[in-house]
């Protein structure tokens, strides 16, 4: 290859075994190294088309360059212990803080990438991505309070569906 | 590279014979985000370091696995034909015998005490890797009556962004079971198929010790278009 142009290698499935590659050890606490803030826990449910639970997908996030992963267990989530995403201070300042999602699994011949925003937050209005998105699909890319535990914040990736989650090609 | 000559070179989500995919593949297009406003390239890091033995998968346990002993070898460079350097590369594979060291995977082959099937390194300045494993076995799998997936290595690619990330299988030269399975069938373009199998290379070979396979991989490049927009 004396560096002419090639295209990409062809993305292939993660499969349902990948756990003892990719997951040996739990990688979900990104709180440790990411420093202050406000500690939460952002818990991640994958469901199909027909409403059940993936236990065999594989969630990558990505926090102000932290990365974390974690495999879903049997009813689909999956949990990172994290702190709420704050602005970058050399980003733009329209963005609203979210957390970049890859997610791969079974049944994915590509990895999907998505965002999950914050319910609530005073900059949703104006970020530049959410304002891509059709106003009826913006709520499925929006994390929630756990009304028992306003600690703890709930997403849905759903893969299909009435409210089928919004994904992006970047 | 102009977009046509990309189509077919990566799958598309929906490929019906690949049953797992009518219940999981998304049903509406993907938003297009700007690169300027994409997470693409913010350098991303975390992973664990790389033990002594994790690219070496015949030394990880008291005894040698079972099976033909291969080296599989190869460069990561990105579209542009820049090295990819300081990679982590992941694989995990089934043993000879086709089962995995997993707890739901039920074929009825046996396990082998003496391998677990998964390694990590990470690639050199020149984005070189090299792992030393057994050649995985086929093994039958539910997708449809009489399924056999083709002996693969399962590799998963970590850059310093996710503009890089790439999740793929490695597939070994003349496989009889290639034009019956839909994984590797749901690439359209031929070469693109292509690309995923090894390539027997005797300058890769020890001599009275391993088999040599050489493998490049190729990862999405700087301004590189969309692997949606690919299928």
């Amino acid at each position: 290859m004396n560096g002419e142009a090639r295209a990409a290698t062809a993305s292939q499935t993660v499969g349902p075994f990948f756990h003892f590659g990719l997951t040996p050890k739990p990688n979900g606490r990104l709180v440790d190294t990411l420093s202050g803030g406000e500690a939460i826990t952002l818990v991640i449910r994958v469901t199909d088309g027909d409403g059940q639970p993936l236990n065999d997908a594989l969630v990558e996030v990505m926090q102000e360059g932290l990365f974390g992963r974690m495999p879903t267990g049997e009813d689909g989530t999956c949990v990172f212990e994290t702190i709420r995403p704050r602005v970058s201070s050399n980003g733009p300042v329209n963005i609203s803080p979210h957390v970049f999602v890859c997610l791969f699994a079974r049944g994915l011949l590509r990895h999907l990438h998505t965002r999950i925003y914050f319910a609530g937050d005073a900059a949703l209005d104006r970020d530049p991505v959410l304002a891509l998105v059709p106003h009826d699909r913006r709520h499925t890319l929006l994390a929630r309070p756990d009304p028992a535990d306003g600690r703890q914040w709930r997403f849905d990736l759903r893969l299909q569906g009435a409210d089928e989650t919004v994904f992006f090609a970047e | 590279m102009p977009r046509s000559a990309l189509a077919g070179t990566q799958p598309p989500l929906l490929f019906p014979a690949y049953r797992s995919t009518i219940r999981r593949a998304p049903s509406e297009p993907a938003i297009r985000v700007p690169a300027s406003l994409s997470d693409l390239g913010v350098p991303v890091y975390g992973w664990w370091p790389v033990g002594d033995t994790d690219n070496d998968l015949t030394r990880q346990h008291d005894g040698e696995p079972q099976g033909q002993r291969i080296i599989v070898s190869g460069r990561v460079v990105d579209e542009d034909g820049r090295p990819l350097r300081g990679a982590l590369l992941e694989i995990w594979q089934a043993n000879a015998a086709g089962r995995y060291r997993h707890s739901r995977d039920d074929h009825p082959a046996p396990l082998d005490p003496n391998f677990g099937g998964a390694g990590r390194t990470i690639t050199d300045d020149e984005g070189r890797y090299r792992f030393t494993t057994v050649k995985p076995g086929a093994y039958p799998w539910r997708n449809h009556e009489n399924a056999w997936r083709p002996a693969h290595i399962h590799f998963s690619i970590f850059g310093s962004t996710f503009r890089t990330r790439l999740v793929t299988q490695m597939y070994f030269p003349g496989d009889a079971l290639f034009p019956y399975d839909p994984i590797l069938q749901s690439i359209h373009d031929e070469r693109a198929r292509n690309r995923l199998v090894s390539r027997l290379d005797l300058s890769v070979t020890e001599p009275e010790w391993a088999l040599g396979y050489t493998w490049d991989v190729v990862v999405r490049g700087e301004n590189g278009t969309p692997f949606e927009e690919r299928a």
